[in-house]
C-alpha cells in the first residue's frame, strides 16, 4: 500500500484561479518521489497541502490509509511525528540563538518523543556525517551544506516515516549540492522521501519517480529512467531539452 | 594592446581581508569572457570593480584599464561616462534592475536620450521613441507596442530579463557585464535568454564578460574561462579545456559535479 495517497486533489487561494487541478499520485512506502516543475508550476502549493499547512479545495490526501486531517490538532501531532520537512534555505531554518544540539532536539521535544533525547542527537549528527562536538556550537560557525545537514538531522532525529524535500538542495553551491544529494540518497534508502525541486539533474540523481507538474497539472508522471529515456508530454521534453549539458570531452 | 578590458594583478580588500587577490586577464572586442565561482570566489565583485560601482569600504589596487581609461582610482565623474560608453551590466534579478513604478518602455527611454544628448544626436520624443522600439525588437520581445506601457510586474522573468539586456544595450556599450544572468529564470527561459545573449554579442561585436557558477551555461557561452575559489584564479584556459580536462583539483570537483547531474539525466545515476 502507498504511504501517501494524493487523489483528485485541488486548490485555489482565496477565490482567486485555481492553483492545483486534479492532482493524483502516490507515493509508495520506500520510494523516493520527485516533484518537478517550474515557476507557477503549483509544486510549492502542493507541497503545502502535503504539509497539512492548506487543506485542499476538492479531492483528499491519504496518508498511511487514512485521510489527512489539517484542521484536528491531535491528528496533526501524530502527523508532524511521521513527515518531517527540509526547506530550501539553510540561512534561515536554523534559529542563530540557539545551539546545534537544541535546534535538532526540537522535534523531540515538541512531538514528546520519550527517551535519551542527547542520543538521539547524536545518532542524527551521525547519519548526517557532522561530528558530535557540532552540537554544542551554534548555526553561524557552519557553511551552507553543514547546515542543510543539521536541518536534515532536525528531520530525521524523530525517525518520521516520510520526508518532504523542498528545493533542499537548490541554494547550495554546485561542490556542496552533489554532497548533499548524496546524503538525500543514503536518508531514503531508510525512508520514504518526497523531494520538491525545479531542478530535474537533481531529481534524476535522486529520485526513482518523478511527477512532473505545469501550471497546475500534471502532465506526466512514471519511473525516472523511463521519463528520461522517453517522456511522452512535450513540456516536459521542452524542459529536458533546455537543460544546459557540459561539453563531450574531445 | 587594443584589449577591451585589461584587468592586472587586481587585488580588493576590506581594512582586513582580502577578498580578490592579484587577479589578471584581459578580453578582446568581440570576445567572450567566462568568470566561474561558488559562492565567495569575488566572481561578482570582480565585476563591480570593473565597472567602478565597488562598495566604499573595499579598496581595489591593480589595474583595471577599460577601453583604455584606469577604471582603478578614476573619479566619479569619469566612471559615469565609462560606465555608458564602454560597459553595461546585466544582472541576476531583472526586478532589482527595474524601477516597479515605471513603465519598461520610460526605463529603457533614459539611457537612450542621455546618450543621444551626449553624441548631439536629435533626441527628440520621436527619435527616443524609435530607438526604444528598435531595442525591444533587438532583444526578440514581442509585441513591442504594447510592452512600452508595461509595468515590470505585468510580464514574465524571461521578459523583464530581455527589457534589462535592452537598457544596457541602450548605451551601446562596447563590453557587456552579464552577472548570472539566468540563474533566477527557469530552465526553459533561461535557454532562451542565453541563445538570446549569444546572438546579440554576435550581431553587434560586443566583448562579453559572462559571470555564472553554472559551468554548463558557460560552457554555451564562453570561449575562453578563469576559475575563481575564494578570490584567487586558480585555472584558466579554453572553455571547452577546463570543461573537459581540468588540471587544478577544485575546477575537477566543479566539473565532475556538474558531470554526475549530466549522467543522471542520462539515466546514469
Amino acid at each position: 500500500m502507498s504511504l501517501m495517497s494524493v487523489e483528485n486533489v485541488s486548490f485555489a487561494y482565496g477565490a482567486g484561479r485555481p492553483v492545483l487541478e486534479d492532482i493524483t499520485f502516490d507515493v509508495p512506502r520506500g520510494s523516493n518521489v520527485g516533484l518537478v516543475g517550474e515557476s507557477g508550476s503549483g509544486k510549492s502549493t502542493l507541497l503545502r497541502l502535503l504539509l497539512g499547512l492548506d487543506t485542499p479545495r476538492g479531492g483528499r490526501i491519504l496518508f498511511d490509509g487514512q485521510p489527512l486531517d489539517a484542521r484536528s490538532g491531535r491528528y496533526m501531532r501524530s502527523y508532524r511525528r511521521r513527515v518531517q520537512a527540509v526547506f530550501q534555505d539553510p540561512y534561515s531554518s536554523l534559529n542563530p540563538a540557539h545551539r546545534i544540539l537544541r535546534i535538532v532536539t526540537e522535534p523531540l521535544r515538541s512531538l514528546k518523543v520519550p527517551g535519551d533525547h542527547r542520543a538521539m542527537a547524536e545518532e542524527a549528527m551521525a547519519a548526517v556525517g557532522l561530528p558530535v562536538d557540532s552540537l554544542g556550537r551554534f548555526p553561524e560557525q557552519f557553511s551552507g551544506g553543514q547546515r542543510q545537514r543539521i536541518a536534515i538531522a532536525r528531520a530525521i532525529v524523530a525517525r518520521p516515516e516520510l520526508v518532504l524535500a523542498d528545493e533542499a538542495v537548490s541554494a547550495l553551491d554546485l561542490s556542496t549540492r552533489v554532497r548533499v544529494v548524496d546524503l538525500f540518497r543514503d536518508i531514503s534508502e531508510r525512508m520514504t522521501m518526497v523531494f520538491v525541486s525545479h531542478d530535474m539533474g537533481v531529481v534524476a540523481a535522486l529520485c526513482d519517480r518523478i511527477v512532473v507538474l505545469d501550471r497546475g497539472r500534471i502532465v506526466e508522471a512514471g519511473d525516472t529512467a523511463r521519463i528520461l529515456a522517453d517522456p511522452q508530454h512535450a513540456y516536459t521534453r521542452s524542459l529536458l531539452s533546455s537543460i544546459p549539458r557540459m561539453p563531450e570531452s574531445a | 594592446m587594443s584589449d577591451l578590458l585589461t584587468v592586472d594583478g587586481l587585488t580588493l580588500a576590506t581594512s582586513n581581508t582580502r577578498l580578490v587577490e592579484d587577479l589578471s586577464f584581459s578580453i578582446a572586442p568581440g570576445e567572450r569572457f567566462g568568470l566561474i565561482g561558488e559562492s565567495g570566489s569575488g566572481k561578482s565583485l570582480t565585476a563591480l570593480a570593473v565597472t567602478g560601482l565597488l562598495p566604499p569600504a573595499i579598496r581595489p589596487s591593480g589595474s583595471i584599464r577599460l577601453g583604455g581609461t584606469q577604471v582603478v582610482g578614476a573619479p566619479e565623474r569619469a566612471l559615469v561616462r565609462l560606465r555608458g560608453d564602454a560597459v553595461a551590466t546585466v544582472f541576476q534579478e531583472p526586478l532589482t534592475a527595474l524601477d516597479p513604478l515605471m513603465p519598461l518602455g520610460a526605463q529603457i527611454a533614459g539611457p537612450v536620450r542621455r546618450r543621444l544628448k551626449r553624441s548631439g544626436d536629435d533626441a527628440s520624443r520621436g527619435a527616443v521613441r524609435r530607438e526604444v522600439m528598435a531595442l525591444l525588437e533587438q532583444v526578440r520581445l514581442p509585441e513591442p507596442e504594447r510592452l512600452v506601457g508595461a509595468y515590470p510586474h505585468e510580464v514574465s522573468g524571461g521578459q523583464r530579463q530581455r527589457v534589462a539586456i535592452a537598457m544596457a544595450l541602450a548605451c551601446r556599450p562596447r563590453l557587456l557585464i552579464a552577472d548570472e544572468p539566468t540563474t533566477a529564470l527557469d530552465v526553459t527561459t533561461q535557454a532562451e535568454i542565453v541563445q538570446l545573449i549569444n546572438a546579440l554579442v554576435k550581431e553587434l561585436g560586443l566583448g562579453l564578460l559572462f559571470i555564472s557558477h553554472d559551468l554548463p551555461v558557460v560552457g554555451q557561452v564562453a570561449e575562453r574561462v578563469m576559475v575563481m575559489r575564494q578570490g584567487r584564479a586558480v585555472e584558466r584556459g579554453s572553455t571547452a579545456r577546463v570543461l573537459t580536462e581540468p588540471e587544478d583539483a577544485y575546477t575537477h570537483d566543479l566539473v565532475d559535479a556538474a558531470r554526475r547531474f549530466d549522467s543522471a539525466l542520462e539515466g546514469r545515476p
